[in-house]
């Protein structure tokens, strides 16, 4: 029975995303008909100089003549085909570049959710034990500090400190590319570049789940719950590992579900300012060329990140509270 | 002396520097014999629900703390005890029930596992041993299918069986002392009936002692060998049940039994009035879980073809417990909720079937009284402007609708400089009095009551029902009255109706109804309410 | 029980919060008259350090005055925060409000919709907005408004549902007062509370959207903002430490003191909390 219901409610979570990736498409079409010059006119630019005539050519072929309305149905058809369309700036499919720079950004965010969430919840764990002494003023402050700090200027300080004083790390990319390392070396090579980014990606949200996780262990200590465990005569450290933590745990899975977006928000300007050759960099790199075909395609395929992760929190959300899957 | 399983000597309990009042409980003496139910009654701030925590040692410390006194239980003082030593007397030697069953248990735990887990810090029982243990409790509770019920989460039992699962929990290690804190408040009159007959069974069998902790001298006849009445911290008197409920000594005492309504109904007025409020097969279905994209819905019948009928002058109880379409009534008769079938009619007049514009028509003709005099006042609003709204609203220049409103306010029983405040300046029973000045002010035909006294203390309890019943002669009104209490029901109104699940089982004049029962359920109401027999016995007011 | 003011001003990290921010605000408000050369303008030396004659906080890679440029950027920076988030209450307010009060479809319609903006990954959002847009001020308030919005209708829809299930909305509808009356009389002025700590705090977040656009390059061009400080400074981080590190501190402040004063309102204007 457990098995079943947590199988219909992924099901039914899987329906729910499809109104949100049909949003992103609806979005995505929007904004390349606000952009200024068409692909004709790219195309056109490109081959330097055009006729008219040769502009209205290109058109009828991309379907540009048609209504609004055929040109979004087209336009749906071929992202849901993953056909992305072709990056004419970088020469080559939109979705051999994306997926050529999926690897580096999932590791980054994988690493940097893993630090968050773990040092994140102990922190704000060990705020909610020790609250109101020295200990937990010292960490809600630190907290507070980091809350407060833009993550690119957290970049360059510790690049600033980490690599070029003292220089432990190296300053950007993701691996040594002249020195050929291979197998565990490699892998060596990379955690090592990976630092620094991951560490400034992950203030913020440590910062924030470390608050969270404190306020919701001091609010989840006084209900009537926990009163009850108390009055069967549990010690206070069962009555925190068996009831309270798991309470707790609840509203910070939520948030970091929550967040998903942003963080991928983040690793943009965190791959900026490390030259990381994630989908972040590529996003900044289109920027400038004004690549928004690519661009575009970036923004799909985070949304659609987002919603495979949103959607991962969900199952994670579902297995520790009992009253969803049983609704 | 020495054989009393708990001996309370001169407890004083200490309130934060910035309460209103120095100590919760001072210089409180009192002694629980073996085998002996003492029930503990008072008002909200009598401090009866600081003993108990006190005993268990749970005061919210540090800002509240025994500083004075002894509690003495099997030889030891309770307040010098270490951690540790206390722990071990927690759940294992003096057990305790709560208020709240949908909150008193971990939502994310197995019921059985919660039971065990007294097990496993206080024996050394292995696994098996501990789970058939369980099992045993659970069907010591009277608890259907004790294998499946272990395995269950809270939110899957009701609130009866939720407070069933926390007597199991504090029966598990046949503790010698149990603290029931108002552990039937938050429940249905009839499972209230159960869960005291259960605690009542469990504690002769056990030969456990039991502090009951109440503000219901109902409840107190149901079950108490000894009474504790406190006011204000201070015990003002004790003694056998019998006697204290029957010769009550104290001043105070008296007051509050003669404020416990009692089971005389009142007699239908003599002449037949043309009926002023008519309701014909009232339908209302809520669907639940139906949003835009999801589609597995659910249906719940809240009212189904309910028809009755209240003459002009009268009143009318409807009578019902959580979940038997009451509210959803109420709620259709003032006009918050449209019914999908049926009719209403006010003075012959649909109700039901017609536009917004023509709907507004009929608001200012019903009135309704609310339950929760907190929740009820907007708190950035001056009470004569909350009193003078509707007025306003019909035309009336708001000078003139402020003049009125401290005349009303005079009528309920305030003083008229009340206008100018805001209204968290008043206690519970006064903003109950603002809230029936709101309803009389734009002299409605019908007033609507929705448990308007359930949120109030006894005492206060009668002077709002006293002044309900009197306004409602003055200004000639008929009522509707919605409650679950079959003896406020019986104090107020000429006529009850019965509802359950959404049907009304049985209806007529109150005084047929209590004499002649004809509904097994309006028996089962009838047999519920506690201490039905000493109330009976109770001089008529 | 202390009154609001006793509880706001009594609490010394609101005080310094409030201090920091009033000196971003006369910087902001007197730009013209504290810094009154272009910030753009070349004035000196480039790369003089902080402390050197003339320029309290040293000189960039093209002898722009730093400070100059911190006391502009205030002006820039905290416009743009405060025109979009002012934008983003408007809309999450009324559409919070819409939601809650009406429920049904239109709640379910309006949330599906917010929701949509909060699974999106909204940085990149703001990013191909302003892209696209082209870079301006007017285009960063509406991206940063359109990214905004969510949690204010979320907290404005939630205040609403709740404040209009209490007796008191009810007892306004029997009265016969009209919904709008209803939602603006009675229900909105009960949200005001969550409302205004809310606002307060995304003020801060719009600040570091804004600076994180700047420092992208996307910030408006020809104004002298904090993020563009950053970025422009950045290539010569190993040289002249103090063109980033001075900006991104001042930023870090500014943020810091809004983030504070936001939490004295809360904990001012919810009092329970903060007595437990």
């Amino acid at each position: 029975m457990k098995n079943a219901s947590i199988g219909g409610y992924i099901l039914r979570r899987l329906l729910q995303t499809i109104p949100v990736i049909l949003g992103v498409v609806i979005v995505n079409f929007l904004l390349l008909q606000l952009a200024p010059g068409d692909l004709a006119t790219v195309i056109a630019g490109e081959a330097g100089g055009a006729t008219p005539e040769y502009i209205a050519e290109l058109r009828a072929r991309f379907g540009q003549d048609q209504p609004l309305f055929v040109q979004l149905l087209n336009y749906m058809g071929n992202l849901l085909t993953f056909d992305l369309g072709y990056s004419f700036r970088q020469s080559a499919p939109v979705l051999d570049l994306l997926l050529d720079r999926l690897w580096p950004t999932l590791l980054l965010m994988g690493t940097t959710l893993m630090v968050s969430l773990s040092l994140g919840i102990l922190l704000g764990l060990l705020a909610a034990f020790w609250v109101k002494t020295w200990k937990d003023h010292l960490i809600s402050v630190t907290a507070v500090l980091l809350y407060a700090t833009p993550l690119f200027w957290v970049g360059l300080m510790l690049v600033l400190v980490f690599a070029v004083k003292l220089d432990w790390f190296p300053t950007s990319g993701m691996e040594n590319v002249v020195a050929f390392h291979e197998g565990w070396d490699r892998v060596w090579d990379i955690a090592h570049h990976l630092v620094l980014p991951t560490v400034t990606l992950s203030v913020f949200y440590l910062a924030l789940y470390a608050r969270l996780m404190r306020a919701s262990m001091l609010e989840q200590r006084g209900l009537d719950y926990v009163t009850t465990a108390r009055a069967k005569g549990l010690k206070d450290a069962q009555i925190t590992r068996r009831h309270v933590f798991r309470n707790a745990l609840l509203p910070v899975v939520t948030m970091a579900g929550v967040q998903t977006g942003s963080l991928l928000g983040g690793s943009v300007v965190v791959e900026a300012v490390f030259a990381w050759p994630g989908l972040g960099q590529l996003a900044y790199q289109s920027l400038f060329a004004r690549d928004y075909n690519l661009l575009l395609g970036i923004f799909f395929l985070s949304a659609i990140l987002v919603v495979v992760v949103n959607l991962l929190v969900d199952i994670i959300y579902v297995i520790l509270d009992p009253r969803i899957r049983l609704r | 002396m020495t054989d009393a399983v708990l001996d309370i000597r001169d407890l004083h309990v200490a309130l934060p520097a910035w309460s209103d009042r120095r100590h919760a409980v001072k210089g409180v003496s009192l002694t629980v014999n073996p085998r002996e139910i003492l029930c503990i009654v008072g008002e909200s701030g009598s401090g009866k629900s600081m003993m108990g925590k006190a005993i268990m040692g749970l005061l919210p410390a540090p800002h509240v703390h025994a500083d004075r006194g002894q509690i003495l239980f099997e030889g030891r003082d309770l307040l010098t005890l270490g951690t540790e030593a206390m722990r071990a007397i927690r759940g294992g030697r003096i057990a305790m029930i709560f208020q709240e069953p949908m909150t008193a248990l971990n939502p994310l735990m197995p019921v059985g596992r919660q039971i065990d887990e007294v097990l496993e810090v206080h024996t050394d029982l292995d696994a098996p041993a501990r789970t058939a243990r369980v099992r045993a409790l659970i069907e010591d509770v009277h608890l259907p299918d004790p294998d499946r019920m272990m395995r269950s989460y809270p939110h899957q039992l009701s609130g009866g069986q939720r407070q069933r699962i926390v007597i199991a929990m504090a029966l598990a290690l046949e503790p010698a002392l149990i603290i029931a804190d108002e552990p039937t408040t938050a429940l249905d009159v009839t499972t209230q009936a159960q869960i005291l007959h259960l605690i009542k069974e469990l504690q002769r069998k056990h030969g456990t002692s039991v502090l009951f902790i109440t503000h219901d001298f109902g409840v107190v006849a149901e079950i108490a060998d000894r009474v504790a009445v406190m006011r204000q911290g201070e015990v003002l008197e004790e003694g056998r049940a019998d006697d204290v409920l029957v010769r009550p000594e104290h001043p105070y005492t008296q007051a509050l039994v003669a404020a416990v309504p009692g089971l005389n109904p009142r007699n239908r007025a003599a002449e037949t009035a043309p009926p002023l409020l008519e309701i014909r097969d009232l339908v209302r279905t809520y669907r639940l879980g139906g949003g835009l994209f999801s589609r597995n819905l659910r249906e719940v019948k809240a009212v189904q073809s309910v028809s009755l009928s209240i003459p002009k002058g009268s009143s009318l109880a409807l009578v019902g417990e959580s979940g038997s379409g009451k509210t959803t009534m109420a709620k259709c008769v003032i006009g918050l909720e449209r019914p999908d079938s049926g009719d209403i009619l006010l003075d012959g007049q649909p109700m039901t079937g017609i536009g917004r514009a023509q709907m507004r028509a009929f608001r200012r003709d019903v009135q309704m009284v609310f339950q929760d005099p907190f929740a009820s006042l907007n708190p950035r609003q001056k009470v004569g402007e909350i009193i003078a709204m509707g007025l306003v609203i019909w035309g009336t220049p708001r000078a003139q609708a402020l003049e009125e409103a401290r005349e009303l306010l005079r009528l309920v029983g305030l003083q008229p400089e009340a206008a100018d405040r805001y209204p968290h300046e008043f206690s519970g029973g006064q903003r109950q009095r603002i809230g029936i000045a709101r309803a009389l002010a734009v002299k409605p035909k019908l007033v609507v009551a929705d448990e308007p006294v359930s949120a109030l203390d006894v005492s206060v309890q009668k002077q709002v029902l006293e002044l309900l019943d009197d306004l409602r002669r003055q200004f000639g009104l008929s009522m509707l009255f919605i409650t679950h209490d079959l003896r406020v029901a019986a104090t107020v109104c000429e006529e009850i109706a019965i509802l359950q699940r959404g049907v009304i089982v049985e209806q007529g004049s109150t005084a047929d109804i209590f004499a002649n029962p004809q509904h097994g359920y309006t028996q089962s109401l009838l047999d519920a309410v506690p201490g039905r027999d000493w109330i009976s016995s109770l001089p008529a007011a | 029980m202390k009154s609001f003011n006793a509880r706001f001003y009594g609490n010394p990290r609101v005080y310094l919060g409030l201090v920091w921010l009033a000196l971003v605000l006369i910087a902001a408000l007197f730009a013209g008259v504290l810094a009154p050369r272009d910030p753009f303008a070349i004035v000196g030396q480039p790369f003089l350090p902080p402390g050197s004659e003339g320029f309290l906080l040293g000189t960039d890679s093209l002898g722009r005055d730093v400070l100059a440029g911190l006391i502009h950027g205030a002006r820039t920076t905290l416009m743009i925060a405060v025109l979009s988030t002012v934008a983003a209450i408007a809309f999450g307010t009324v559409l919070g409000a819409l939601a809650g009060y009406y429920g049904g479809i239109v709640d379910d319609i309006l949330m599906r919709l917010t929701e949509f903006f909060q699974t999106i990954p909204w940085f990149l959002f703001a990013i191909v907005l302003v892209a696209i847009l082209s870079p301006s001020a007017m285009n960063l308030v509406i991206a940063i408004a359109v990214v905004s919005w969510p949690p204010i209708a979320r907290v404005v829809r939630a205040e609403v549902m709740a404040v209009k299930a209490r007796e008191f909305v009810q007892a306004a509808v029997v009265a016969g007062q009209r919904d709008m009356g209803i939602l603006f009389g009675q229900i909105l002025p009960n949200t005001l509370s969550p409302l205004i700590v809310t606002g307060s705090l995304m003020v801060a977040t719009a600040i570091l959207i804004e600076s994180a656009l700047s420092f992208l390059g996307l910030g408006s061009p020809g104004q002298m903002s904090w993020g563009f400080q950053i970025g422009a400074g950045r290539s010569f981080l190993r040289d002249a430490w103090w063109l980033v590190t001075v900006p991104g501190i001042v930023i870090l402040l500014t943020v810091l003191a809004i983030n504070l004063i936001g939490e004295g309102l809360n904990d001012a204007l919810n009092p329970r909390l903060a007595d437990l």
